[in-house]
């Protein structure tokens, strides 16, 4: 390559994203699991209105081994939706945009997601 | 002649697209409305306790009934705006595209009613 200082184009195999990229598709990950996941929310209200033992069949489901470990994934990744969102209505209204801003909100997004999860579980063991 | 679009085609404000700026606007308020309400039905459920009499009561309340009816339409909602742009993005095949936008769509439909009626129900009692 005769000029090789000038910038190629990511080559998606072998180039580590920045942050905020990784976070730009883990927003659309997040938001197709979530899509299916409210197949979940439906589920339970159905099941809620159906009768007792509907819901007792799922919440059984639910309190199993791999129910919760569903539930943790669904909770993440609804809370890191729900933060880079936030982050994005931030970006619409033009605040942000510097490069600093923006890997310090990176940062911040999946700190406060993580921080939300897990006080979603407290609550629950509390109550 | 310096200007080739119609006033009616710079009131309507489409361009080539065939589609106005509703979308993106529609998907920024329904993400202003489900921050209060995701946080309220996450921790809410997270507090209650877990018996199926306790969950039929707290929905039983009106407030509680509304919130939830909201959530429900808002939600899916939400979700099919961002399913949409996310299959025009990924699928270029124009039959396929709408086949899968035309599902999608059905889907949220279908699920958003089954969950405001399910709740309808236990508001009224079930």
């Amino acid at each position: 390559m005769a000029n090789s200082k000038y910038p190629t184009s990511p080559h998606l195999q072998i180039y580590r994203l920045p942050l905020t990229a990784l976070l730009s598709i883990v927003h659309r990950i997040t938001g197709v699991i979530l899509a299916c996941g409210c197949l979940l929310l439906v589920w339970l209200l159905a099941a809620a209105a159906e009768s007792a033992e509907s819901y007792q069949l799922l919440f059984n489901h639910l309190d199993s081994w791999y129910g919760q470990i569903f539930l943790l994934g669904f909770v993440f990744s609804l809370y890191l939706h729900f933060c880079n969102g936030v982050r994005h209505l931030f970006w619409d209204v033009g605040y942000g945009f510097e490069l600093e801003t923006v890997d310090l909100t990176a940062k911040l997004v999946i700190a406060v997601a993580a921080i939300l999860t897990i006080a979603t579980w407290v609550v629950a063991g509390v109550a | 002649m310096s200007e080739l679009r119609s006033p009616l085609s710079k009131v309507k404000g489409l361009g080539s697209a065939k589609d106005g700026t509703g979308h993106f606007w529609h998907q920024r308020l329904t993400s202003l409305l489900l921050i209060p309400l995701v946080l309220w039905v996450g921790f809410s459920l997270a507090a209650l306790p877990v018996d199926h009499a306790t969950l039929v009561g707290w929905i039983q309340q009106p407030w509680v009934s509304v919130a939830l009816v909201l959530l429900v339409i808002i939600v899916f909602y939400h979700a099919q705006l961002g399913l949409q742009v996310i299959i025009e993005d990924y699928i270029s095949a124009h039959s396929k595209r709408t086949a899968t936008l035309l599902l999608t769509n059905l889907a949220c439909l279908l699920l958003g009613t089954i969950g405001v009626i399910s709740v309808l129900k236990i508001s009224f009692g079930a």
